[in-house]
């Protein structure tokens, strides 16, 4: 293939893996800017909305768009609601402690993932996409319902965005962020703010998840993987600021996807690394995030 | 959804009904009585299965096969008289639990063999255990660690060949058949690496070219983004890929190609468990596939075979009887029939009767040569080597025709032997 086409697949590739690592990256992020719990099960979200995605299109017989779009609301609710029960019954009553939790989000993911494999089994589960529609791009094909991804994720982001700078629920959200205790002192419920919050991170992973599933396969174990990325870019993008965890997300996504294609994508999680060890020598606070002292 | 067993689906109506259906067959007229029965305890056989983990829908079948050869040779008055337990562990598909597994056998179960194992890391890492543990290991395996003598007396292959004859056996057809300058993609690990080695040494041996390799780690998602590697000029892609993203792999593969792909040459391990029919897969038509054992009954198809499917609950398609979506691993599931059997052959032969009596089961099996086509084995006939441990028989290329795989090529016993690099009846027990 010559270097222009080259570079195309390889950018196309790169975006499609970039709009799903900032979604999934987005909820671990908003978890922790708002409730500085360190999510450890989050990838364990993203595999439950992939596995209920499959159950529920399956449960669906006919069009298999029809089944897409239930398994699109559906599947992020179950999510959310396992992970605001899971608040209910765990973090809260560490009392959010940074270090506790984290211990206790580990013991979580391996509830969630036994259960999930207890429950649908241990095989890899396709999704119909719910389009068919190759692309031709005269050097090679590409799926349609790639772009469908990417466009997605790009609206899905701006509602987040819209959410938090312009509802009287972000300015809540942002409160806790800034400071908890004055934001309980002005009346504000924190604890209900979190246990949203946290059923949010985990539904907008889920939501990430649906949409990748037509294109990889529902697995038991496929939540270590976007785990160990999402953290990579919050790291990256500054802990806790969203601006920044997208940029991140589109840096790590596109350059994954070009070092991939062009070298090889062990080489593209060495960079990753390699980059988060520059970032926590040279800007340890990540590109975006705001210094405390 | 599937039907799934959980404990909570059992209620006291169906316990009831269970238990008068075992002691309704044991009262049963053709109901078969051990001989010494009375004194004898089973023959324990540990089976260390891939039930969770990467090799999941392997082991699924695995096991079926398993119970429908353990059921049939207790159904003939077991062995040496004595009933036949399947004891399995699930090793995750991993080689530390796999390692563990044989200690369980041994140690805890009293197992007189281990057997079962089919992903190559999972071998590696037990088999130094089975040696340790001095309990015969018969694997399923495929690679070509067996025969190479990576591994140690108690590790034998009687039931399943391995990748360098089978490649070694496939490569002229490749070359005088389809192409001469191929790229090949496999699973970074073990097995990929015989695939890597051996064909490309076969290949070339025949005048063709191997013009890229392309390595992909078996824990892969996504494929797409190492098909621009693939070099334009390859005439043919030679295909091998294992793990629960198979499909993804052969779907993303037709996306990137469409109409315009190069021949394809695969291993049916590409596709294993996965439905020929799924959209997205047409693309495939015209390619052809190594099968250890073909999925789809052919029209030659012997009355072994025909017996072995049916006991097993595999139709004409290759998937089970009870769920046409729930395609079998048909190319290697076989290799577990055929073991249990040797097994039993070999347990016959030496008189085996405990525990202190495995190094004599080891020489009997070590003595064994031909094993006629037949109901033990329903694949064709091998030719078991006793020195390198390990079997040789037939190989069959199929070809996507109507969206079935039909076979176009069988190939000798002949052509799968290669000079042994082991000899492991020198080693002490």
């Amino acid at each position: 293939m010559d270097l222009g086409p080259y570079l195309l697949f390889a950018s196309l590739e790169g975006l499609v893996h970039a709009a799903v690592l900032s979604l999934i990256a987005l909820g671990l992020s908003l978890v922790f800017g708002v409730m500085r719990v360190v999510n450890v099960a989050h990838g364990e979200f993203f595999m439950l909305g992939a596995i209920l995605a499959w159950w529920v299109t399956s449960l669906i017989s006919g069009n298999h768009a029809i089944g897409f779009l239930i398994a699109l609301i559906v599947a992020p609710m179950i999510a959310g609601a396992i992970a605001m029960f899971s608040d209910w019954l765990v973090l809260k009553h560490l009392k959010y402690d940074p270090e506790a939790t984290i211990i206790a989000t580990i013991g979580i993911l391996y509830i969630i993932q036994q259960s999930a494999l207890m429950t649908f089994g241990p095989d890899a589960r396709p999704v119909e996409q719910p389009f068919h529609y190759r692309m031709d791009l005269y050097w090679f094909g590409f799926s349609a319902y790639k772009f469908f991804v990417i466009f997605s994720a790009i609206i899905l982001l701006l509602i987040v965005w819209l959410v938090m700078a312009k509802t009287k629920f972000g300015l809540i959200l942002r409160a806790t962020q800034l400071d908890s205790e004055t934001a309980q002192a002005f009346g504000i419920p924190i604890f209900k703010v979190y246990s949203l919050v946290f059923g949010a991170g985990a539904a907008i992973a889920a939501i990430a998840a649906v949409l990748i599933v037509p294109i990889q396969q529902a697995h038991y174990l496929m939540g270590g993987e976007p785990l160990l990325l999402a953290f990579i870019v919050v790291i990256i993008g500054g802990l806790g600021s969203l601006r920044g965890t997208v940029a991140a997300a589109v840096l790590i996504g596109m350059s994954d996807g070009i070092v991939s294609v062009f070298f090889s994508p062990n080489l593209a999680k060495i960079i990753a690394t390699l980059l988060v060890v520059l970032v926590l020598l040279i800007k340890p606070n990540g590109l975006f995030g705001i210094s405390k002292t | 959804m599937t039907k799934k067993f959980s404990p909570n689906n059992i209620s006291r109506r169906n316990v009831i009904k269970g238990a008068a259906a075992v002691s309704g067959i044991a009262t049963m007229p053709g109901f078969v009585r051990y001989s010494q029965a009375a004194s004898s305890s089973p023959i324990k056989i540990g089976f260390q299965v891939h039930r969770t983990g990467i090799g999941a829908a392997y082991g699924r079948w695995y096991d079926r096969t398993t119970q429908a050869a353990a059921k049939l040779i207790n159904d003939n008055g077991g062995i040496n008289g004595r009933s036949v337990e399947i004891v399995a562990e699930d090793d995750g598909t991993d080689p530390k639990r796999g390692a563990e597994a044989l200690e369980k056998f041994a140690n805890q179960h009293k197992c007189d063999v281990a057997f079962g194992t089919l992903f190559s890391h999972v071998v590696i890492g037990s088999a130094p255990r089975a040696g340790e543990l001095k309990i015969p290991y018969f694997v399923v395996s495929e690679g070509h660690h067996v025969a190479s003598g990576m591994l140690n007396r108690y590790t034998l292959q009687p039931g399943i060949t391995d990748v360098k004859s089978q490649v070694q056996a496939m490569a002229p057809f490749v070359h005088n058949n389809l192409a001469k300058k191929v790229t090949m993609i496999y699973p970074d690990f073990a097995f990929g690496h015989d695939h890597r080695d051996y064909f490309s040494a076969a290949f070339e041996k025949q005048g063709g070219k191997i013009i890229a390799k392309i390595p992909i780690s078996p824990a892969e998602t996504s494929f797409s983004k190492y098909f621009p590697k693939i070099p334009k000029d390859t005439d043919l892609i030679y295909h091998v890929m294992v793990g629960p993203a198979v499909l993804t792999f052969v779907k993303e593969l037709g996306e990137f190609y469409g109409s315009k792909r190069p021949k394809l040459f695969g291993f049916i391990d590409s596709l294993e468990a996965v439905d020929l029919s799924t959209p997205g897969l047409e693309f495939l038509e015209g390619s052809y596939f190594w099968e250890g054992n073909p999925r789809y009954a052919q029209s030659n198809q012997n009355e072994h075979d025909k017996f072995y499917r049916a006991a097993v609950g595999v139709d004409d398609n290759g998937a089970s009887v009870s769920d046409s979506k729930d395609v079998s691993t048909y190319a290697h599931m076989f290799g577990c029939w055929e073991t249990l059997h040797v097994i039993k052959k070999g347990m016959e032969a030496s008189g085996y009767s405990g525990i202190s009596d495995r190094a004599k089961l080891i020489e009997a099996v070590e003595s064994m040569t031909d094993m006629p086509l037949s109901q033990a084995h329903p694949q064709g006939a091998k030719v078991f080597n006793g020195k390198t441990h390990q079997v040789f028989g037939h190989q069959y290329i199929t070809k996507v025709t109507n969206g079935k795989l039909v076979l176009a090529h069988t190939t000798s016993i002949e052509d799968t032997l290669y000079p042994d690099e082991v000899d492991y009846t020198s080693q002490s027990f």
